[in-house]
């Protein structure tokens, strides 16, 4: 739940691993002056020093000291343009060595590159309505995908913002969160105030789409592999499953950083369920 | 005797006078002496054949013929005649045989007479003297008998001397014969030499004459000479005169070939003369396949000069005539001049045989296809234009034109490509009147626009929808029959070209049902669906009720509309062609998809308008902060207005539909905050201070039982369905954003006054009242669960204050 990131508060990864341990606070993210802080996000990879803020119109690139009780704003940007433009959500690209960042505000999807703290793309209207929740493919460097108040999760390659590469309009409400999972880039969740979890396999648009159909080129195999390699070819895009235990809106979903086959969803009514991805489709995408 | 003779003498002149008296008197009886005589010396038969036919001599009753017999005769008279013509005739018999008589002693008489005067003369007197010298008959005899002797003598001489005379005229004669017969021959000779020489002379002046046939421009003439003397010229080659000649001939020949190959060329003249030149140089011996080839040369000019008129016409400067006048002018200009040069060159070389065939087939399929390219130049000109009456005649004189020469040149297969013209020019119609309905659909939707934003200025609600539908209904319906008639202009009967396989099957039911009537129709729901396809981010300028106006538009014509155009189609083009074509039951259902699809993008416009609505005024207020109600928010009020306007709106172009009935046991709502206080009547309080976690609990087992609410889920084609849809929407939104805010005190009681108000208006609109009942619930649920201090309101309080508002 984004009214959930409370704003000027973190904590490290170790303390929140032992939970015998109160958690302690370590440092202020600057002085508040900056408006309400939508939302937080560290570095995904390097030494985890640098996080960003997004305040209002403002995004805030903060560098925390070798000794982690001090943070300094390193530097900053802010979206002018007509209105009150306020960002929503953001995140962090794990490629380019952790100089992109996506951010949402109303309809519009903007990359910021952290080094210049200038605007990199922006995709005016990615959404009808209000973007939600934005997720890199951890696997392809430009892919980014995108769920909104339009019930839809829209895929786009950063490159080319002017179409979506694909589209998806499977649920009944707003989508609240979109995950990629961490390891198979096919396997794309998506959680929903219309209650529902929803399992995607983006074939078509994963890093490893024809993979398995690759490795068969070698003709090594007997002739039985032939029959099923032919029922495999054409990869299709599907919904694998659709999950309707909750019982009220959905507002965060995410993959199990531990078990790439593990996920889990949070409801409204406080009820988090955490599924597997089906067996079958799991050897299907392993074998 | 004596006084016989005297008595002959009186009258007679002499021995050579002929009796006269008698024979006067009575020509018929000497005739019938003379018959007698005849008979006797046997010339009857010469003498008969010259008089006119007289009684048979034959006859034995004819007295005066030779077979006379009595007694028949007089058997005869005796039986036929009666007395009285006995006796005539008995008397007339007296009479005859005295007169005959009479007659006989007069010619003894007088021979005897003549005797005795011969005799006296012979005596003597010469031959020649008068016989008036005699006096007495007896020394006349002998003296005439003495004359005649010696007269004969004298006559012998004669003779002799004229027999030698007659031998020397005889001799001379054959002597002049001998002589003439040499030059007889010779002369015969001279004639034929003579004939030989005019001949040659014909030969010696035929330079000169085709030298002057030539000036006077007598090329028939000259042609003609030439064409005589050419054979004898050809035999008598190696005679060095005759070769001097031929040459003079060759050479006027050749000139005479070269002026009617410059009047062949200048060809000012028509084709007739141009022909006849060619007719002229082929009988003087030019080689046929050139002239074939500058006969057609001289066509091709020509035609070409047509051609280049026709461009001329087309040229982008000068205002193109119409279609008509421009195929009419290709028509008899081109094509006939095709025709007249094809016409002339069949009759003209006809010899080359196939070979010549196929040089004119190529010429008329290479000027032909020029022409064709033209002609679809101005056909493609008469694209924009309207008047299919008129493109139909243009083709229809196009194709018929083309159908002489198309005939006369099977195999330049010019009739075949004309047809593909005018199929194509009928496709590309066919096109462009897929294209004109759909800019008049366009069109109509434009002023639709208009209608429906004009009003708005004025402040006036409620632009006659249903107005405007049946307006974009008939507009659109008239197009279309219009578009059909004018289509159907192609396949009339008196038009040439109609009867072709391709007018008579495909181009009923492919072209005009398939493409023109069942594409616009398609065209037309792609054209509605095109408005739900960019929703939000452009499409936002599309006013709902537009997107209202086209769903009921594309419902009506899956009820009606479709089949009724299609049959119309089908009895207008009675479509013959056994091609599968779309069944009215497919289109029907992409015409009802489509309305339904729009259907739903209207409520999911109309939804998002509320929803942002309502989500601004949560997110712009500072609910912690806020002050006690006092008043139900105008938003909320606003909400409820436009409820009721598109309520209003949807009730223009839908029926009611029906609403679920509401059973007065509502137990599975009890515990429900809302259901209560309603249920325990109004004065009943519902909220509890300590209610907050007992309400969160009861709800969530509550909605175990509820149905999941489907937000954004297909409509159905009636009022209330779609305003549930609307409602559904704009409540969830509501929810949703109630439940990222944080409420204080009065925050919380603001949302519960406003949720009872929607509650007291929105119900009335939908079809199940629960739902919006549910959804008001969990919308004050969710500000208490988000309220650091959750105090409701007192029901009646709320009450007063709704009430009031």
């Amino acid at each position: 739940m984004p009214a959930e990131l409370e704003p000027g508060g973190h904590e490290s990864p170790e303390d929140a691993a032992s939970p015998a341990h109160a958690l302690e606070l370590l440092c202020h993210l600057g002085p508040a002056a900056h408006g309400s802080t939508a939302c937080v996000a560290w570095e995904p990879a390097g030494d985890g020093k640098r996080v960003i803020s997004l305040a209002d119109n403002h995004i805030l690139l903060w560098d925390l000291q070798e000794s982690s009780s001090q943070a300094v704003l390193a530097s900053s940007a802010s979206l002018e343009g007509k209105g009150q433009l306020k960002f929503t959500t953001g995140r962090w690209s794990p490629h380019h060595n952790c100089t992109q960042v996506a951010t949402a505000n109303d309809t519009a999807v903007r990359g910021w590159d952290t080094r210049t703290m200038s605007q990199i793309y922006c995709i005016e209207s990615a959404h009808g309505q209000l973007v939600r929740d934005l997720d890199f493919n951890p696997n392809k460097q430009y892919y980014l995908a995108s769920c909104g108040d339009d019930c839809r999760v829209k895929f786009w390659d950063t490159r080319n913002v002017a179409e979506p590469v694909k589209t998806l309009e499977e649920h009944s409400h707003w989508v609240w969160g979109v995950r990629y999972n961490h390891s198979h880039d096919q396997l794309v969740l998506t959680g929903s105030s219309d209650s529902r979890v929803i399992l995607s396999n983006m074939v078509s648009i994963s890093s490893e789409p024809f993979g398995h159909l690759v490795d068969d080129a070698d003709l090594s195999d007997q002739e039985d592999r032939r029959p099923e390699e032919k029922s495999q070819e054409p990869p299709q895009d599907s919904v694998i499953a659709t999950y309707e235990e909750h019982e009220d809106s959905v507002y965060a979903v995410d993959w199990s950083s531990a078990d790439p086959w593990l996920f889990a969803s949070l409801s409204y009514d406080g009820r988090l369920v955490i599924n597997r991805v089906p067996r079958a489709l799991k050897y299907h995408i392993l074998l | 005797m004596a006084a016989a003779a005297a008595a002959g003498r009186g009258p007679g002149s002499g021995p050579g006078g002929s009796p006269e008296g008698p024979e006067a008197e009575a020509p018929e009886r000497r005739r019938k002496a003379h018959g007698m005589l005849k008979l006797y010396y046997g010339l009857s038969e010469v003498e008969a054949a010259g008089r006119p036919a007289g009684p048979d001599p034959l006859d034995p009753t004819d007295l005066n013929g030779a077979h006379f017999d009595p007694e028949v005769y007089l058997d005869k008279l005796r039986r036929e005649c009666p007395l009285a013509q006995l006796m005539d005739s008995e008397t007339d018999m007296v009479r005859q045989i005295r007169a005959l008589d009479s007659d006989m002693q007069t010619l003894v008489y007088e021979n005897y007479n003549k005797f005795i005067s011969a005799t006296v003369t012979k005596h003597h007197c010469s031959p020649f003297q008068a016989p008036n010298h005699q006096c007495d008959p007896r020394g006349v005899s002998s003296d005439t008998i003495r004359k005649m002797k010696n007269d004969f003598r004298k006559m012998e001489d004669e003779m002799d001397r004229l027999a030698t005379n007659m031998a020397v005229i005889t001799d001379f004669s054959a002597r002049i014969s001998a002589t003439l017969q040499d030059r007889h021959e010779r002369i015969t000779k001279l004639a034929g030499v003579h004939a030989l020489l005019r001949k040659l002379q014909f030969l010696f002046e035929l330079p000169s004459r085709l030298t002057k046939c030539v000036e006077l421009g007598a090329y028939g003439q000259a042609v003609r000479y030439q064409g005589r003397a050419r054979a004898v010229l050809q035999q008598y080659q190696h005679l060095p005169s005759f070769r001097a000649i031929q040459d003079d001939c060759q050479v006027i020949t050749a000139r005479l070939a070269q002026q009617l190959r410059q009047r062949f060329r200048e060809g000012g003249s028509g084709a007739p003369e141009q022909a006849e030149c060619v007719e002229l140089l082929l009988a003087l011996g030019e080689p046929a396949e050139e002239l074939c080839e500058e006969f057609l040369a001289r066509g091709r000019a020509r035609l070409e000069e047509e051609l280049r008129g026709l461009e001329a016409e087309l040229g982008p400067s000068p205002p193109a005539p119409d279609v008509l006048e421009f195929t009419d002018r290709g028509g008899s200009g081109f094509v006939g001049g095709l025709c007249q040069v094809a016409a002339a060159y069949q009759e003209l070389f006809a010899a080359q045989g196939p070979a010549g065939a196929e040089k004119l087939a190529a010429f008329a399929r290479e000027l032909g296809s020029r022409y064709f390219v033209l002609v679809e130049r101005r056909l493609a000109q008469e694209q924009g234009g309207s008047d299919n009456s008129l493109l139909v005649r243009a083709l229809d004189r196009f194709h018929r034109r083309l159908r002489a020469p198309g005939a006369l040149l099977a195999a330049a297969g010019l009739a075949e490509a004309a047809t593909e013209i005018v199929e194509r020019v009928a496709r590309e119609r066919l096109g462009q009147h897929l294209q004109g309905l759909q800019s008049a659909f366009l069109g109509c939707l434009t002023d639709v626009r208009q209608a429906l934003a004009a009003p708005r200025v004025a402040g006036k609600e409620g632009p006659g929808l249903a107005e405007l539908l049946a307006n974009v209904a008939s507009s659109t319906l008239s197009h279309i029959k219009a578009s059909l008639a004018s289509v159907h202009l192609f396949t009339a009967k008196e038009v040439s070209f109609s009867n072709k396989p391709y007018f008579r099957g495909e181009f009923c039911s492919q072209g005009v049902r398939e493409s023109l009537i069942v594409g616009f129709i398609r065209s037309m729901c792609q054209t509605a669906q095109n408005f739900c396809d960019s929703p939000g981010e452009k499409g936002g300028a599309t006013p709902p009720a537009l997107l209202l106006l086209l769903s009921r538009l594309c419902l009506d014509y899956e009820t009606a509309t479709i089949s009724y155009i299609l049959t119309l189609t089908d009895e207008q083009f009675l479509v013959q062609d056994q091609s599968p074509v779309t069944p009215v039951s497919t289109l029907c259902a992409e015409a009802r998809e489509t309305a339904r699809r729009l259907l739903t993008h209207y409520v999911k416009v109309q939804g998002l308008v509320i929803s942002q609505m309502l989500r601004k005024s949560v997110e712009t207020r500072d609910w912690l902060s806020t002050l006690e109600p006092r008043n139900v928010r105008a938003v909320m009020k606003r909400v409820v207005e436009d409820t009721t306007a598109i309520d209003v709106q949807v009730g223009l172009l839908y029926e009611e539909g029906v609403r679920k009935a509401q059973s007065s046991d509502s137990s599975k709502r009890t515990f429900s905050v809302y259901s209560s206080s309603r249920q325990q009547g109004r004065y009943a309080p519902s909220y509890t201070p300590s209610a907050p976690m007992d309400t969160n609990l009861l709800s969530n087992i509550q909605k175990l039982f509820s149905e999941r609410i489907d937000v954004f889920s297909p409509v159905e084609f009636n009022k209330v369905s779609v305003l549930t849809g609307i409602i559904k929407i704009s409540l969830k939104t509501l929810l949703e954003c109630v439940r990222l805010r944080t409420f204080g005190r009065f925050g919380l009681q603001q949302v519960q006054v406003d949720c009872h108000f929607l509650q007291l208006y929105l119900w009335r609109f939908v079809a199940d009242e629960e739902l919006v009942h549910l959804l008001l619930d969990e919308v004050v649920a969710s500000a208490a669960l988000r309220c650091p201090d959750p105090v409701p309101m007192e029901p009646s309080v709320v009450e007063v204050i709704c009430e009031r508002g």
